[in-house]
């Protein structure tokens, strides 16, 4: 009876997450969606319980205890999370987003672990434990990544290590874990269970996961982070098959796949397939070679700006992730809703990969208020460029860098890019010299139309918004 | 000891390529502005593994299989729970611009 009970639970949940994921994929819905899906998750975790009336015979003498642990465990990992997640700030969702998918991997390893040490995934056969293992690999790589991937974000690890020969050692130490599982697949047919083989094998994985991660620079995280999630949907997938549990079958592939597909257009919109981000090693380097970039760097007040933007009949806005640095977003949105007032057309411009992640900048400009129908994409946008009279640049770089454009030798060559150039002005607030994130020295600071207001993007908006309140 | 539904062979293909299938139509039609939330709720959907570990951990019969499944539901929940409350924290900013009056000063 419990048995179908929790079928029955696992079918509602699997339609409640399907159903919120499609309301989750427009603005409208969206809220509802994630509650959708959250109902879908605590109904599931409810029947989850009743397993207890039905164990395996060797862990009925532990029933008791083993209740307990779970009522501690999810109690903890519960209250952690929660309080965790509502404290964070906007700007650092990405690595607590990189921290929360790394424990779902870890989840899924540790299924793995306990059913390969117990025997129980070797005696249902070979596609089982085939199943276990890949899922163990890939759960164990998305922990370890996941986690590297968060210190870098958090800025608890800096800059890019690389060891010699690194893709070697990568290659070497997959196919290594590969032949440990396929060698643990086969003994354990033959009821061979090995503790220290079987330990190796998820060490191994844990290391790989390192190791793949540490050489790939910041830029280059969100796509990352991305393909993590899919592998911990797989990974997910994998145990639930193994565990044959339809909910966790469904939900780990429809999440492996729509985050395999998120994972593709981040990296198109950086313009840089997927296996570069992770074999190429780019992201870390100085631009050594800069070119001969003609023209200097011209310093603007931040009230002339905000002035020509008063008298302005079309602004775009191109917001980066040093505005959300700064805390600059509710400044810059009253800013623009005095030029609102005074009948300036103000659009925003986001870049697909402005902020930290494919949408970050949207969620931060969200939070300060700004309405979502005055942000536009890259391509609904781009055209507009050449009937602005000023665009600004706030906190951003290598997305408005025209060198993406026409110089080959730039590697970032082929990125699309905000036009501002063709603006009839463009102003970019800007903390010093500095060059971007990617160590690419950007030729529309020199360009003829375009000047630099130097200082914290804060304290330029609250000069800007002076003056302007000064005028009128 | 064996759950009641066996999935197997091609049934565990089609269930595969059909989930695939409606993951790949869900993110294929979303606007850029919702990538980061849906990675976040996608995130989320995948906490379902506590359910897994809840089981692994039940059925625990020795003092190894029991720790590992403890750290299995402690990595669950903490992924189910913080990808719920960080991607409804993300929705909750989206609206449009006629219910913008007083959001715009929540912190």
């Amino acid at each position: 009876m419990s048995q179908f009970i929790i079928e029955a639970v696992y079918f509602l949940t699997a339609l409640l997450f399907i159903y919120g994921l499609k309301r989750m994929a427009s603005p409208v819905t969206a809220r509802s969606g994630i509650l959708i899906a959250g109902i879908g998750m605590v109904l599931a975790v409810l029947a989850a319980f009743l397993y207890g009336f039905d164990v395996r015979e060797a862990a009925q003498e532990h029933l008791t205890m083993n209740v307990a642990l779970v009522l501690i465990a999810l109690g903890l990992g519960l209250g952690w999370a929660w309080y965790s997640g509502k404290k964070v700030a906007m700007t650092d969702m990405p690595q607590m987003v990189a921290l929360y998918n790394g424990m779902g991997g870890g989840a899924a390893a540790a299924i793995a672990a306990t059913e390969l040490f117990s025997g129980n995934a070797q005696s249902h056969g070979v596609v089982v434990s085939i199943l276990a293992v890949l899922g163990g690999l890939i759960g164990a790589v998305a922990l370890s990544g996941s986690l590297i991937a968060w210190a870098k974000l958090d800025g608890r690890m800096n800059g890019v290590i690389r060891l010699p020969a690194q893709q070697l050692i990568n290659l070497v130490l997959f196919l290594g874990s590969l032949a440990l599982g396929a060698y643990i697949v086969a003994s354990g047919i033959e009821g061979g269970i090995s503790f220290p083989l079987i330990a190796l094998f998820f060490i191994l994985a844990l290391i790989l996961g390192v190791l793949l991660t540490t050489p790939i620079g910041g830029a280059d995280m969100p796509v990352v982070i991305s393909l993590y999630n899919a592998f911990t949907g797989l990974a997910v997938a994998f145990e639930g098959f193994v565990l044959q549990n339809p909910a966790m079958i469904i939900a780990g592939t429809v999440v492996g796949s729509a985050g395999t597909l998120l994972t593709l257009m981040m990296a198109k919109a950086m313009n840089r397939p997927v296996s570069n981000v992770i074999f190429s090693q780019f992201g870390g380097d100085d631009g050594s070679e800069d070119g001969d970039i003609e023209g200097t760097m011209k310093p603007a007040d931040a009230s002339d700006a905000a002035i020509a933007m008063y008298y302005a009949s079309k602004v775009i806005i191109v917001p980066g992730y040093g505005l959300a640095v700064a805390q600059a977003q509710h400044k810059l949105y009253e800013f623009v809703k005095l030029l609102q007032k005074q009948g300036v057309d103000v659009a925003f411009a986001i870049h697909p990969v402005a902020g930290r992640m494919p949408g970050h900048m949207n969620v931060l400009l969200a939070e300060a208020g700004v309405p979502y129908d005055i942000i536009h994409d890259l391509e609904d946008i781009n055209e507009d460029f050449p009937q602005a009279d000023v665009a600004i640049v706030l906190g951003a770089n290598d997305v408005v860098n025209p060198a993406a454009r026409h110089r080959k030798s730039s590697p970032i060559y082929g990125m699309p890019i905000l036009n501002v150039d063709m603006a009839r002005q463009a102003y970019v607030v800007k903390r010093g010299q500095g060059k971007g994130y990617s160590g690419v020295e950007n030729e529309l600071f020199f360009a003829e139309n375009t000047s630099m207001v130097y200082g914290d993007a804060q304290k330029v908006m609250v000069q800007m918004i002076e003056a302007v309140k000064s005028l009128g | 000891m064996d759950p009641v539904t066996t999935i197997t062979g091609f049934v565990a293909l089609y269930i595969f390529m059909l989930a695939a299938f409606t993951g790949y139509e869900i993110i294929g039609r979303v606007p850029a502005i919702l990538h980061t939330p849906l990675m976040s709720g996608s995130n989320f959907v995948h906490g379902i593994v506590v359910v897994g570990a809840m089981w692994a951990l039940l059925n625990a019969g020795s003092t190894l299989e029991q720790v590992i499944g403890f750290f299995g539901v402690l990595l669950g929940a903490g992924n189910a729970a913080g990808g719920y409350v960080v991607t409804e924290r993300m929705l909750e900013m989206f609206k449009p611009s006629d219910k913008r009056q007083g959001t715009a000063d929540k912190e």
